[in-house]
């Protein structure tokens, strides 16, 4: 198996003045290459943090993550690692550069020193991939959310990246930005092949996953495709977590008895769930 | 209220003032402004003046806009006229009392001085009418780009990069001041009565979060900026290039025979 993220025993804490908190406590977790993973978690799980660790913005205390092959720890290979898992943070505001579309999505490519019309191609495809290029002329302050978010994620496929971690990218957005972005992310991962790790604490988000990651208090506390990661449904709650409301439905109608299937996300299949329950009866 | 205020001057239109190459605009202008204080006779200045408002009327800018920032240092330009009325004593007296003396030389000096203001304002308007904030620091960016011969190169580039942060930043910040404003205004905050202390005192509860959360913006945008590869102005590379182009040559040609035409001018009279 082709990994493109590899963490071993990493553990990190906040040190301020005399106290330490521990956010990540020994965690072990490899992703695969092109794969979508989800990562799921309450307010203060470790899942910034561990965005942070992951494209090398923070430093891990002790244990290590490769990139690639290529450890975060290594000042060498810090520019290197940026180039190849980009981030995405929540506020889309706080990570546009330019005053014009077009040369925010440049700003990254231009860091790489690459000759300025291969710099315009970049630009331009990265811009089309997320739908976004009829507004390559327009200043971001005056587009929605979830246009600035998606030109967020341009900036950062603009360099190509094999991998792009998304810290609750949907957080501040209205349900129509948070679906275009969604959208968006699941295109670029079938389209491109670009490996996607999502952090969310939007269900709804995670459905059409390869994997998901459920963290609580800097550990991992599920791991596995959505449909076994949601068919238990009382760890997911244990850690303050919803389940989709298929899911959730389905599990209500187990617990009095009667004998409906676990795991089941989509409304398509739940329907068909429930007729079958229903023709029985 | 807040959202009225626009950042820059920027006016955007079609014209071929608005397409000359920033830095060519900028060089102009400063020999512009050189060659109004080489005017030595109204005949000079005069062509200056026609030159400038030939430009003015070329820039498709609004001549209202030009009056606004005319308006702005109507103050300066009448003080200055009232300066050299009463100190220029030469030529036929033409008012007199007590130890006021008004001469013909003084009014032509306070009407050539005023003039001068007049020109320098329009043509500094045109400037930053027609280009775009982030134009000019561009431009600015890559004038200075010599300096780095002295070891100034990566000063250069981050003081550009500041400009352009902050350009990019004020219409985010007037939006949240806005919010904040209206957050406090909720909690019976009033702004817009008492004394001027009162008011003043009334804005500390927006400034303080406001600065808040600047400082987090700002801690979000250095990681957002590094996770692109950001490490400063060496090894960058620029997708667009400025190249002077025809009529960037024009304008130059056009600019040099007005010089030229200020200094016939200053020698035949």
């Amino acid at each position: 198996m082709d990994n493109i993220i590899e963490i071993s025993d990493l553990t990190f804490e906040y040190t301020d003045n005399d106290n330490s908190e521990t956010v990540l406590n020994g965690l072990n977790l490899s992703v695969e290459r092109g794969s979508f993973t989800v990562i799921l978690g309450h307010n203060g799980s470790g899942k910034s943090t561990l965005a942070k660790l992951v494209t090398g913005l923070l430093k891990p205390a002790s244990g290590e993550i490769m990139v690639d092959g290529m450890s975060t720890l290594s000042e060498e290979h810090e520019n290197e690692i940026h180039r190849r898992v980009g981030l995405v943070f929540q506020n889309p505001d706080n990570q546009i550069v330019a005053t014009i579309v077009e040369e925010d999505v440049a700003f990254g490519p231009e860091n790489l020193g690459i000759e300025p019309a291969e710099i315009r191609k970049r630009v331009d495809d990265a811009l089309k991939a997320v739908d976004m290029y009829d507004y390559r002329e327009h200043a971001p302050h005056k587009l929605s959310g979830g246009q600035k978010q998606r030109i967020a994620i341009a900036g950062i496929i603009a360099m190509e990246p094999e991998c792009i971690v998304l810290d609750e990218p949907t957080a501040m957005l209205d349900p129509r930005g948070r679906k275009e972005v969604i959208d968006t992310i699941y295109r670029l991962n079938k389209e491109k092949g670009i490996t996607i790790l999502l952090i969310t604490h939007y269900m709804e988000e995670a459905e059409n996953a390869d994997r998901i990651i459920v963290m609580d208090k800097g550990e991992i506390v599920a791991d596995g495709a959505p449909k076994e990661v949601f068919a238990d449904v009382k760890t997911i709650k244990s850690v303050g977590l919803d389940v989709p409301q298929t899911t959730e439905l389905l599990y209500l109608l187990k617990q009095n008895g009667i004998d409906a299937k676990d795991g089941i996300i989509s409304i398509s299949e739940c329907e068909k769930e429930l007729k079958r329950i229903l023709s029985e009866v | 209220m807040v959202r009225d205020v626009t950042f820059g001057q920027y006016f955007p239109a079609k014209s071929i003032i608005h397409k000359i190459d920033p830095r060519l605009k900028l060089l102009l202008l400063i020999s512009f402004i050189v060659f109004i204080f080489v005017c030595g006779n109204a005949f000079s200045l005069a062509l200056m003046g026609a030159f400038t408002v030939a430009l003015v009327v070329m820039s498709r800018v609004p001549i209202r806009l030009f009056l606004k920032s005319i308006k702005a240092i109507i103050i300066v330009i009448i003080l200055t006229s009232i300066l050299n009325a009463l100190y220029v004593d030469t030529g036929r007296v033409v008012f007199e009392v007590w130890i006021i003396k008004i001469t013909t030389g003084g009014i032509a000096r306070a009407a050539f001085m005023s003039s001068r203001i007049l020109i320098l304002i329009l043509a500094s308007s045109l400037l930053t009418y027609t280009t775009t904030p982030t134009a000019l620091t561009d431009a600015i960016e890559r004038l200075l780009k010599p300096l780095r011969f002295i070891g100034l190169g990566e000063a250069v580039h981050v003081m550009a990069m500041m400009i352009t942060i902050a350009l990019r930043f004020i219409p985010t910040l007037i939006e949240e001041t806005d919010k904040i404003m209206s957050a406090q205004k909720a909690r019976g905050a009033d702004m817009d009565s008492g004394s001027l202390l009162h008011r003043v005192k009334a804005l500390i509860p927006i400034l303080i979060p406001l600065l808040i959360s600047s400082v987090r913006r700002a801690y979000d945008l250095a990681d957002a900026m590094e996770c692109r590869c950001y490490t400063g102005g060496a090894g960058r590379k620029r997708m667009k290039q400025l190249h002077l182009v025809a009529h960037d040559y024009v304008s130059l040609l056009v600019c040099i025979i007005c010089f030229a035409g200020v200094i016939g001018l200053n020698i035949l009279f």
